[in-house]
């Protein structure tokens, strides 16, 4: 599966042909098949027809898939030089449809170019992990260990992961804490400052709930977001009609567009956020247990992508994206199962939609540049070095 | 640059390192789902495979249709007929309004009628079937059937409304069905009272026999959505059909009864077999139809039948108590000799009995000059009761009226049974804290002051008597089953005498009952008998009776100076009762009968031509004299 193609230390001018043969076609392949679990879904969801999600979601993930494999042929080194750029340009959009969100647009957080909605708290999330990925392959590991220098990437996660919290995308907004944390930690940063910041947090959020900071209608909004079993009627409706459908899949499941929670319309949000639930009502036990192992070697493949990077970039820049990946596939299905509350966070490559799917495919065309790269040496700033 | 290389492998060094501590936490994260789903799917499952059907399957109940009542030859007195309602459902048309205009033009629609569907359709959902038009006739539906393509949205739906043929004339013993109040469906644990518009028995035959009548709820199973749409039907178990009732009614007979006495205002009568009893006809006038009260009756046509002045919600025959008269002489007569007081026991009747300083009279003024005991009863001496009451005793009296079943309830399977009152000394105490005057023993050994009596009651003591002496009970229920017995004789054997241990005897002495057959005979068959000129004068349907005219009002002194004013001048609230007891055949005593006339004057007069009547419609239809082809006494429905 990983089959490594031996490359000499000299960067020689490379043929697109030799190229393409080194990109990862398993992965590919991987790719594919979830998403094709998610195609039948989409079938299944429309109670069997194409029409109207399964149809255009083949031909966004066709158009995807092109955009992976081109992101995946482009140089490595081109990412780093432009990653800042990037997260600039992701930043000023993410203001931008704040105060437009504000403004006129009603509750609005994207931008339509037509053919496809940008939401640029998506884009972000690419953007981070590109620009943290810069920022600790420029800072060697004695600098990690000073406070000063994790300044400005702790501004680099908080500002953006602020905006898209005050959206409210509370998913989106703990997904970039989270892959923001998750590169702090790769990249050397010690044990006690995160379990300081945690400390804080905790003792911070005590004091916040027993003060007068919070009115009481706040905090029962709170108490109904961490545990909506308590109002069955409203928010708990959703996730115990998702419990009912998933224990009641059992399992072997119902059977393919069997599904009666998902069918009778018990279950909401069936094309998008519960996805996952109707999968496991229509395959059972054995359907979830063989998605989330699909789900878990898709992740893999990018650890094991970014350890065999030789650059310090590339190897924060695949982990970041593989932690991305993870990050999305356990809250929704964690959120479904009624482990973690409910914060509307799609299922990559499955949820009907095309925001997910691109900014997943493109996380994999970057990985697959970064595999292709894998021996490339890369200087401080991004130049080549011999 | 040996410092920089260093440095390099240090980072990797250290990334691998938390790599790999990351990749461990997302492992983990990863079991904690594997395990909350085996959680979920294989240990809960169970719990959620039934809140899942919870979610999907709405349990119907199909309502039974309730059983028929028959009469005793099998003929239908009440029955189910289908119901046709037009139902819209929104959905299905794209013009409400035009559907609904074209409909009310097949079948026109009040105002209210229309507005209630708009509103209903409002209130529901675009798949709910609404009701459009209850109770189509056979020609509306037809009409509405034949035009559906014109009328999208519009279907016909049928279900069982009770009917009764006979309409005013069973109204009385049958009762009749009518939705149950909140209080009833809690109170009864049958979940078809839930369904709307399911109706249990009110009154009648329907409310004793309901839960016989009413049989058990078929279940429908039915896959639904989130909303409620109904997707398909998962199975479906029919109920179980309430029994049929057949009942010991001979239509016929009641029909007569009942068509008799409605000339009277306010009037009622009773037939029974003195051997099983049986009733053969129960007529109480005015009557109602009963198919007000299934369609859901008006307020203003309630409030008229209950403030009618002539009661026709009630049946007087087991609900109404009647001072007895002289009908009650019957029971006087039995308990003298009881005391001991002999046949030939005879008193002088000058017009007037004195007792102490009251001064009691005869009905004839003139006096009836010596008369025994059977001459007492045939000319109804009010004088001879008079001094063989004060002989005898109100207890005694009072004991021999518990025998005849007088004073208490008959146990007749009717709801609203009248116990009537038989009055003793230590009722008098009892209820009105007072003690017991010698006199009142005189006024109730000719049937006055306190005591009370049903028709039935009357009908039963009659019965008692002419039977030997067997303290039969009356019924209406015979059996359950589809229809009557052998074809033509309801059951109703030629020869029946009374089996041996049917009932339990009665403790008197049967020469004692001889001697009021006796009487009663003379009463109607003796030229100077009170009710003479109203017997039965076929060969062999010849009746005995006893007349009654119980006084309602209070006769005083100086209006008996001035003369007794006739009935005929009194308002009818204040003219007398008219009684009349009897049975027939004579010397083979088969059927018993009362009738009373509220405030219809005096019983030989008024009472006895109606019970002759009956009781010769009643033997002409005896299946021992008929020709069963003759008149099968079944009917078609109408």
């Amino acid at each position: 599966m990983f089959a490594m193609t031996p490359m000499g230390n000299k960067q020689k001018k490379v043929s697109l042909g030799e190229k393409l043969l080194q990109l990862n076609w398993s992965l590919v392949l991987l790719v594919t098949a979830v998403a094709s679990i998610g195609f039948a879904m989409l079938y299944s969801a429309a109670h069997g027809s194409a029409d109207p999600w399964m149809a255009a979601q083949m031909k966004r993930f066709g158009l995807g898939l092109v955009g992976m494999l081109i992101l995946g042929l482009i140089d490595l080194r081109l990412y780093m030089r432009f990653a800042y750029a990037f997260y600039a340009l992701a930043f000023v959009l993410l203001v931008y449809v704040e105060f437009l969100g504000e403004i006129g647009m009603g509750a609005q957080r994207w931008i339509n170019l037509g053919f496809i909605q940008l939401q640029p708290s998506e884009m972000m999330k690419v953007a981070l992990v590109l620009s943290l990925a810069r920022y600790f392959h420029g800072t060697d590991w004695e600098a990690v260990g000073k406070p000063w220098v994790l300044i400005p990437p702790t501004l680099m996660a908080v500002a953006p992961a602020g905006l898209v919290m005050k959206q409210p995308d509370l998913g989106t907004a703990v997904t970039l804490m989270i892959v923001g944390g998750a590169m702090f930690f790769a990249a050397g940063v010690r044990w006690w400052k995160f379990a300081i910041i945690i400390a804080v947090g905790v003792v911070g959020a005590y004091f916040a709930w027993n003060s007068d900071l919070l009115h009481d209608y706040q905090k029962a909004r709170i108490l109904t977001f961490l545990d909506p079993e308590s109002d069955v009627r409203g928010a708990g409706y959703h996730i115990i009609q998702s419990k009912i459908a998933l224990g009641s899949g059992g399992i072997w499941g119902k059977g393919f567009l069997q599904g009666t929670q998902s069918h009778l319309d018990f279950l909401p949000e069936r094309q998008t956020d519960f996805i996952f639930t109707m999968f496991a009502e229509e395959w059972g036990l054995v359907g979830g247990v063989v998605l989330l192992s699909l789900y878990s070697m898709l992740v893999l493949y990018g650890v094991v992508i970014a350890l065999r990077c030789r650059s310090q970039f590339g190897k924060m820049m695949a982990f970041g994206l593989s932690f991305n990946l993870f990050t999305y596939f356990f809250i929704n299905t964690a959120m479904v199962m009624g482990l973690i509350p409910v914060v509307g966070v799609p299922l990559p490559l499955i949820s009907y939609g095309g925001t997910a799917m691109m900014t997943v495919l493109a996380g994999f065309g970057l990985m697959m540049s970064a595999y292709v790269h894998r021996d490339a040496k890369i200087g401080r700033t991004g130049r080549e070095e011999n | 640059m040996a410092g920089n290389k260093q440095q390099a492998q240090n980072q990797a060094k250290i990334f691998s390192r938390r790599a790999m501590i990351l990749g461990g936490m997302q492992a983990t994260l990863v079991g904690s789902l594997i395990a909350r789903l085996y959680y979920l799917q294989v240990i809960e499952s169970e719990k959620y495979r039934l809140l899942a059907d919870e979610n999907r399957i709405n349990l119907r109940l199909l309502p039974p249709s309730r059983g028929l009542i028959l009469d005793r030859f099998g003929v239908p007195l009440a029955a189910n007929f289908p119901n046709y309602r037009a139902i819209l459902v929104a959905e299905q048309t794209k013009d409400l309004e035009q559907t609904l205009g074209d409909f009310a033009r097949l079948v026109p629609l009040t105002e209210r009628e229309r507005t209630k569907v708009m509103r209903e359709l409002k209130r529901n959902r675009a798949f709910t079937p609404i009701p459009v038009k209850e109770d189509l006739s056979w020609e509306q539906m037809s009409q509405v059937e034949l035009n559906l393509p014109e009328l999208p949205g519009i279907s016909i739906e049928e279900d069982q409304k009770r009917y009764y043929p006979f309409a005013g004339l069973t109204a009385h013993i049958l009762g009749y069905v009518q939705t149950a109040s909140e209080s009833e469906v809690a109170a009864d644990p049958d979940p078809l009272l839930t369904l709307p518009g399911f109706r249990i028995g009110r009154n009648g035959l329907e409310r004793t026999y309901d839960s016989s009548l009413r049989g058990s709820a078929g279940k429908s199973e039915i896959e639904v959505n989130s909303v409620g749409r109904i997707i398909r039907q998962l199975s479906r178990v029919e109920g179980k059909a309430g029994a049929d009732l057949v009942t010991t009614i001979d239509i016929g007979l009641q029909e007569f009864a009942q068509q008799r006495i409605a000339a009277e205002q306010s009037c009622s009568s009773v037939v029974m077999d003195i051997f099983s009893g049986e009733i053969l006809a129960m007529a109480s006038t005015p009557s109602f139809d009963p198919a007000s009260f299934y369609r859901g009756i008006s307020s203003d046509e309630w409030r008229m039948l209950n403030t009618d002045m002539f009661r026709p919600l009630t049946n007087k025959t087991i609900s109404d108590g009647y001072a007895p008269g002289s009908t009650f002489k019957i029971v006087t007569t039995m308990a003298a000799q009881q005391a001991g007081i002999s046949p030939n026991f005879s008193v002088f009747c000058p017009g007037v009995y004195t007792f102490g300083p009251m001064r009691l009279h005869c009905w004839k003024k003139e006096g009836h000059g010596h008369v025994s005991m059977t001459d007492a009863l045939k000319h109804s001496c009010d004088v001879y009761y008079y001094d063989i009451a004060k002989r005898v005793g109100i207890d005694a009296i009072a004991e021999m009226a518990r025998k005849f079943g007088l004073g208490t309830v008959t146990g007749i399977d009717l709801p609203g049974e009248n116990s009537g009152v038989i009055p003793d000394q230590a009722w008098k105490i009892g209820t009105l804290g007072e003690k017991w005057y010698p006199g009142e023993t005189l006024v109730a050994g000719i049937g006055q002051g306190f005591i009370q009596t049903t028709p039935l009651q009357l009908c039963l003591m009659t019965a008692r008597v002419a039977n030997g002496g067997y303290a039969i009970t009356p019924r209406l229920f015979k059996r359950y089953g589809a229809s009557g017995g052998a074809a033509g004789t309801g059951d109703l054997a030629a020869n029946a005498g009374l089996a041996e241990g049917a009932a339990p005897k009665m403790d008197v002495n049967p020469n004692h009952l001889a001697i009021i057959r006796r009487g009663m005979d003379l009463v109607t068959n003796d030229q100077r008998g009170t009710a003479y000129r109203r017997r039965i004068d076929i060969p062999g349907m010849e009746m005995a009776g006893k007349t009654g005219t119980s006084q309602v009002r209070r006769i005083t002194m100086a209006e008996r100076a001035t003369g007794v004013r006739k009935n005929e001048d009194l308002p009818w609230p204040q003219r007398d009762h008219a009684l009349f007891v009897a049975y027939a055949p004579v010397h083979q005593p088969r059927y018993a009968i009362s009738v009373v006339i509220e405030h219809g004057g005096g019983g030989s007069t008024f009472a006895a031509p109606i019970a002759r009547d009956i009781l010769i419609e009643c033997q002409r239809r005896d299946p021992a004299r008929r020709n069963p082809n003759d008149e099968g006494g079944r009917r078609e429905m109408p």
